[in-house]
């Protein structure tokens, strides 16, 4: 049985923010500015004297940016902590980390805790890679010795042995990402707190990072790892806590408070505009794209017996030989693909705006969130991608364990990808 | 590998205002990051500069120079007994330079290394002590040109050499009470960033650096030892020099203000230090 490492009590963290109300309503006489310049002294001067922040604007407010939250993780659990810009998750590994302090309400840590909330914390650009490497260890909490005998091992994982006597002022992004991020796989906590840093360098380093992070947490080290990136929460934790607004919402599997991410978001939805963002070249341009019911209504989830529809609107912008031929990749949360569809019909059109409709039938995917990558591709000329938009829409699909649910009474989480309603018999055996 | 052993480590309570137990014992745990901190600090100073570290010889020496002018040759006031009035200036402007530079520096160290304020944990007293590592190795290295100047004038200091340890003790002292203060409130209010150096530049003056102590009228002399630099700036002279020895009644005023600011200033720290990344 395994020991709480953290265990959060009804924590609380306030900011006083201030709004700059005069400035807003865009009243801009002298007189006003400087009654107003006179009352902002006036309430600074306050301020400073009972020892609040000194806010600017004119008016402030209380903001709670977490409110009694409260939850209990013992060690070696691999935790996922989601939610939306601004609910409070970055809030929260403060806290945690004990860079801040709560308000309200207590944390108790057992274990040494090293937190990642940011890569290559205190690189100097100044200094060389051999020397930043020390540097960032000594503040990631590592001892020298430490660092001196993972030396090779931290240079190895980032590949700039080249490069280590030259000021990382001189690196590439790229460079300088991979140096910092290989110092920081190399830690070993008992507690590792990481906040998004995985989405560095190229696909190939992300790639690495994440086979690391898995180590670790396979090492029975306690996680705690923020992201937006569904697919390495699901890959990662073993449980998730889902926060809106400061709240915990959810704490449960990683795929529940995923859903519940996703139904209450409108910012990873089941249909995007992408007019704005002109996606596609000069031939085909990506318009909108949604997810369906079978009434052709948009939606976010689908029961696993029914049929849904994707689909995209494009553009031609030229007349062309080339035959274009819409495709959708089905991603599950894990980053796993389930399947490509291509329509079948790749035909020569001429220019003007068109829906491209893929029907997906109900017993087929498996309960639990999808992603779909929106395509267009022509093969005659060599292979052409268009444009390909990864991970561009998302739904789930929910078991509401109907009657015909194919579970024969299993009430659990039933595993794999697809879920197909086969033709079962059961007959005395003839013999 | 940590793996899933019980955990050698007390556990941690984090609560709004609760006093950390183990404050100083993690001071001492991070030991490593002062090291490295303070390394850090020595080795990008002089980058990319052409004379590199003799930046730190060419600031006292320059001052030296211009101040013995205009308050030797121009002002005629008088030495210490036969001291030659160059190396009395210069015995004053090293440990003022040693005071002020800590000071600057130990107040902008937290803002200084915000992004490492507001992304990592450590106990922050460990950010401005190391910033006074830099200012300690330039005195180190204005003081071998002191060592110069002595040969090169003939002085020799007589035993009251044995003292001079206490007196830059002191001298460390002095800026650090005051630059934690200015330090903590710097974060919150970036007011200090502008008083700390008209201070510095009012202390200059206010201090016995161009000058001997000396001509300051007698009944003077206890409200002037209120300014620490001055007791410390007399002692360094009557270590190396063989100046007359420090006004006693003012050391001891000088020795309660230190105390007093240091007092102060380790306080405001402490009390502010846990918000340091929500102000910063």
């Amino acid at each position: 049985m395994s020991h709480i490492a953290i265990r959060a009590e009804r924590v609380g963290k306030s900011y006083i923010v201030g709004h700059n109300i005069a400035a807003a309503d865009g009243n801009n006489s002298l007189r006003e500015a400087l009654t107003n310049g006179v009352r902002n002294f006036a309430r600074k001067t306050r301020d400073t004297f009972a020892g609040r922040p000194v806010v600017q604007g004119d008016k402030v407010e209380e903001f709670w940016a977490l409110k009694d939250v409260s939850f209990e993780i013992r060690q070696g659990d691999r935790v996922g902590l989601i939610g939306r810009n601004g609910a409070g998750k970055s809030t929260l590994l403060k806290l945690l980390s004990r860079i801040s302090e709560p308000t309200t309400g207590s944390i108790s840590i057992t274990g040494r805790v090293a937190s990642l909330l940011e890569v290559g914390t205190g690189f100097h650009p100044e200094l060389t890679g051999r020397e930043n490497v020390f540097l960032n260890g000594a503040i990631l909490g590592m001892s020298k010795a430490e660092i001196a005998k993972k030396f090779d091992e931290i240079v190895d994982f980032a590949g700039v042995e080249r490069f280590l006597d030259t000021p990382v002022k001189r690196y590439s992004s790229g460079m300088y990402v991979r140096l910092a991020f290989a110092v920081a796989a190399h830690l070993e906590p008992e507690i590792l707190i990481v906040d998004e840093v995985l989405a560095v360098g190229d696909a190939q380093f992300q790639k690495k990072c994440m086979g690391k992070m898995e180590s670790v947490g396979h090492e029975g080290r306690t996680v705690i790892f923020v992201s937006h990136s569904m697919p390495s929460i699901t890959s990662l934790c073993d449980r998730a806590i889902l926060l809106e607004s400061g709240q915990v919402v959810l704490d449960g599997t990683p795929s529940a408070a995923i859903l519940q991410y996703y139904k209450s978001n409108i910012d990873t939805p089941g249909s995007v505009n992408f007019s704005a963002s002109h996606v596609g070249d000069h031939l085909v341009r990506l318009l909108s794209a949604s997810v369906a019911d079978h009434a052709g209504k948009p939606m976010l989830e689908t029961a696993l017996a029914d049929s849904f529809t994707v689909s995209m609107d494009y553009e031609v912008l030229e007349a062309s030989a080339l035959p274009l031929a819409p495709n959708f990749h089905f991603m599950t949360a894990s980053g796993d693909c389930v399947f490509v569809s291509v329509a079948e019909a790749a035909r020569v059109l001429p220019p003007g705006t068109y829906t491209a409709t893929c029907e997906v039938p109900g017993y087929l995917l498996n309960e639990g969130a999808y992603f779909v990558g929106l395509a267009m591709s022509s093969f005659e000329d060599g292979v052409n991608v268009h444009f390909y938009e990864k991970n561009a829409l998302s739904f789930n699909v929910a078991d509401p364990m109907a009657a015909d649910a194919t579970r024969g009474g299993w009430v659990g989480a039933m595993p794999g990808v697809v879920r197909p309603k086969l033709k079962w018999t059961v007959t005395p055996a003839s013999n | 590998m940590i793996a899933a052993e019980p955990s050698r480590h007390a556990t941690q309570v984090i609560a709004p205002g609760l006093a950390d137990k183990h404050y100083w014992r993690d001071i001492w745990r991070y030991r490593g990051l002062f090291i490295v901190l303070a390394w850090r600090d020595l080795s990008v100073r002089y980058k990319q500069t052409i004379v590199g570290l003799a930046w730190a010889l060419l600031q006292p020496l320059l001052t030296m120079i211009v101040f013995t002018i205009v308050f030797s040759k121009l002002a005629k006031l008088p030495t210490d007994g036969t001291t030659p009035y160059a190396l009395m200036v210069y015995a004053g402007m090293l440990p003022w330079l040693l005071i002020s530079s800590s000071l600057v520096g130990t107040a902008n160290s937290v803002i200084n290394n915000a992004n490492l304020v507001s992304k990592v944990y450590f106990p922050r007293l460990i950010v401005p002590v190391s910033s006074l590592v830099v200012s300690i190795v330039d005195f180190m290295v204005g003081f071998i040109v002191l060592v110069a100047l002595m040969l090169w004038y003939g002085v020799v200091p007589n035993w009251h050499v044995v003292a001079l340890p206490l007196f830059l003790i002191m001298a460390i002292l002095v800026s650090i009470g005051p630059g934690l203060w200015a330090a903590s409130l710097n974060v919150k209010y970036r007011d200090f960033r502008y008083i700390i150096p008209f201070f510095v530049q009012f202390g200059l003056y206010a201090s016995p650096i161009g000058f001997s102590s000396s001509i300051v009228p007698e009944k003077w002399r206890l409200l002037y030892s209120l300014n620490p630099a001055v007791s410390v700036i007399d002692g360094f002279r009557w270590a190396l020099l063989g100046s007359p020895s420090p006004y006693l009644p003012g050391l001891w005023i000088s020795c309660g203000v230190i105390l007093l600011f240091l007092w102060v200033g380790l306080y405001q720290f402490r009390k502010m230090e846990k918000n340091f990344a929500d102000l910063i």
